[in-house]
């Protein structure tokens, strides 16, 4: 059971740092200086969970049986510390895990594109990530429910943003108009998996842990209505939900996103800034 | 020689320990400090996080270190406690009213603001003219805790410690 935990708890904290450095990728390039550090400072605080996070399941990984821990994982580079004997930290979790290690869903590592694309996919996330994390607060894990409490109240922010930038794209000219609802379509695929739960959130559910991702699901589609209908936008068609990431299984994009985000730790291992 | 520490001397000490972006406000003005104990030369110092990123928390510990170092006690352990979440509201008076001085316009709404209605601006005075025709510019700022506003009347800018 304590496995699952952690792979519900690396599910989070996995979603929390491809987020976070997606939306990184824009400092520097915003396209106005207020909405650079804007989307700087939300990137920040999905790092700052992601840390929460990691801490947390390197905690359950190392309280594992001994034997129980070579089979966590699949990544060469983290394996050769776990057979060594080594006790993981947060860093080892975010720098030596392939990507088919990475539990985050498919939507926040879809590439930032332009800025309507970048909203789309903060949008979809932020609404979830409300209702999800509003949810984990009454988490049987106590834990999990501080940084649910932590977190929520940063979240609310960038919902609000997100949201406001939807609305004043949609509301927009013809061309912003345009850019958004298409950006939304294009994104809408990714969105199924987020209230989808994997075998090890079902396996969980009895102890009361995780979130019952049944409850987000009317939540999130009243909420994105909401805020689509007042952008003048249309809900995207109904269309396949694509799934996987929450399994492992990712697009092409995750492998580019790490490629950058660990280059330093394996050129350099256990360097230290 | 056998030093005896108090709850109190420890918390004076933590007055000379202050934000290292808001160099006004120390950490008690924050309501960071969650609380002290003491065992022989050992004192442990609870502090909870205002915003999870917050680069300023890993050099305010690294502070209370230092500090508590340099009045003789051997040994400091800090631990970072997440609940109950840090709130604007757990801010002195004192420190409200030093970042009003400082040109920073304090949080004033009550926070248990997780909510995600749109379009809720909240009136923020000027700290300089203390006019209440002020616009906001964005609601994210230099820092994790600040958002951007503009004053029309005295048109300059100004930085709000937004509530949390």
């Amino acid at each position: 059971m304590n496995q699952q935990l952690l792979f519900y708890t690396l599910q989070l904290a996995d979603n929390a740092l491809i987020n976070g450095h997606r939306l990184s990728e824009w400092c520097g390039h915003g396209p106005v200086l207020e909405q650079d550090i804007a989307i700087s400072n939300i990137a920040l605080d999905h790092l700052g969970r992601a840390r929460s996070l990691y801490q947390y399941a390197a905690e359950l990984f190392n309280a594992l049986p001994p034997e129980e821990r070579s089979t966590v994982f699949n990544s060469p580079a983290l394996q050769e510390k776990v057979q060594m004997g080594a006790l993981l930290d947060e860093d080892d979790l975010a720098y030596l895990r392939d990507g088919w290690d990475f539990r985050n869903v498919l939507l926040v590592e879809q590439p930032n594109e332009d800025w309507a694309f970048t909203i789309a996919r903060s949008f979809y996330f932020d609404v979830h990530n409300f209702y999800f994390f509003e949810a984990l607060k009454s988490s049987t894990d106590k834990m999990l429910a501080s940084i649910a409490e932590k977190s929520l109240k940063e979240i609310a922010y960038h919902l609000r943003w997100s949201s406001e930038w939807v609305i004043r794209l949609g509301d927009g000219t013809d061309e912003s108009h345009q850019r958004m609802q298409n950006a939304l379509n294009e994104r809408w695929m990714f969105t199924g998996e987020l209230n989808t739960p994997a075998t090890f959130e079902l396996n969980l559910q009895e102890t009361g842990a995780p979130v019952d991702l049944g409850i987000v699901a009317p939540r999130w589609m009243q909420k994105v209505t909401e805020v689509i209908t007042e952008a003048t936008l249309k809900l995207p068609a109904s269309t396949w939900m694509q799934q996987g990431g929450k399994n492992g299984v990712h697009s092409e994009h995750l492998g580019y996103v790490l490629a950058e985000l660990q280059f330093m730790q394996r050129a350099y291992p256990d360097m230290e800034w | 020689m056998e030093i005896v520490f108090t709850e109190n001397q420890i918390l004076d000490w933590l007055r000379s320990v202050t934000d290292p972006e808001v160099p006004i406000l120390t950490i008690l003005d924050l309501g960071i400090v969650r609380g002290v104990t003491l065992a022989g030369h050992e004192v442990t110092v609870v502090i909870t996080p205002t915003y999870s990123g917050c680069p300023a928390m890993d050099v305010i510990a690294m502070n209370i270190r230092m500090a508590l170092l340099s009045h003789g006690v051997r040994k400091v352990n800090i631990e970072n406690q997440l609940s109950p979440a840090w709130t604007t509201d757990w801010m002195s008076d004192e420190g409200k009213q030093k970042l009003q001085e400082y040109g920073i316009a304090p949080p004033r709404r009550s926070s248990g603001l997780a909510s995600p209605a749109l379009f809720d601006d909240e009136l923020v005075p000027c700290p300089r003219c203390g006019s209440e025709h002020t616009e906001l510019t964005s609601q994210f700022g230099p820092t994790s805790c600040k958002s951007l506003h503009r004053c029309l009347s005295c048109l300059e800018p100004f930085e709000h410690f937004k509530c949390h």
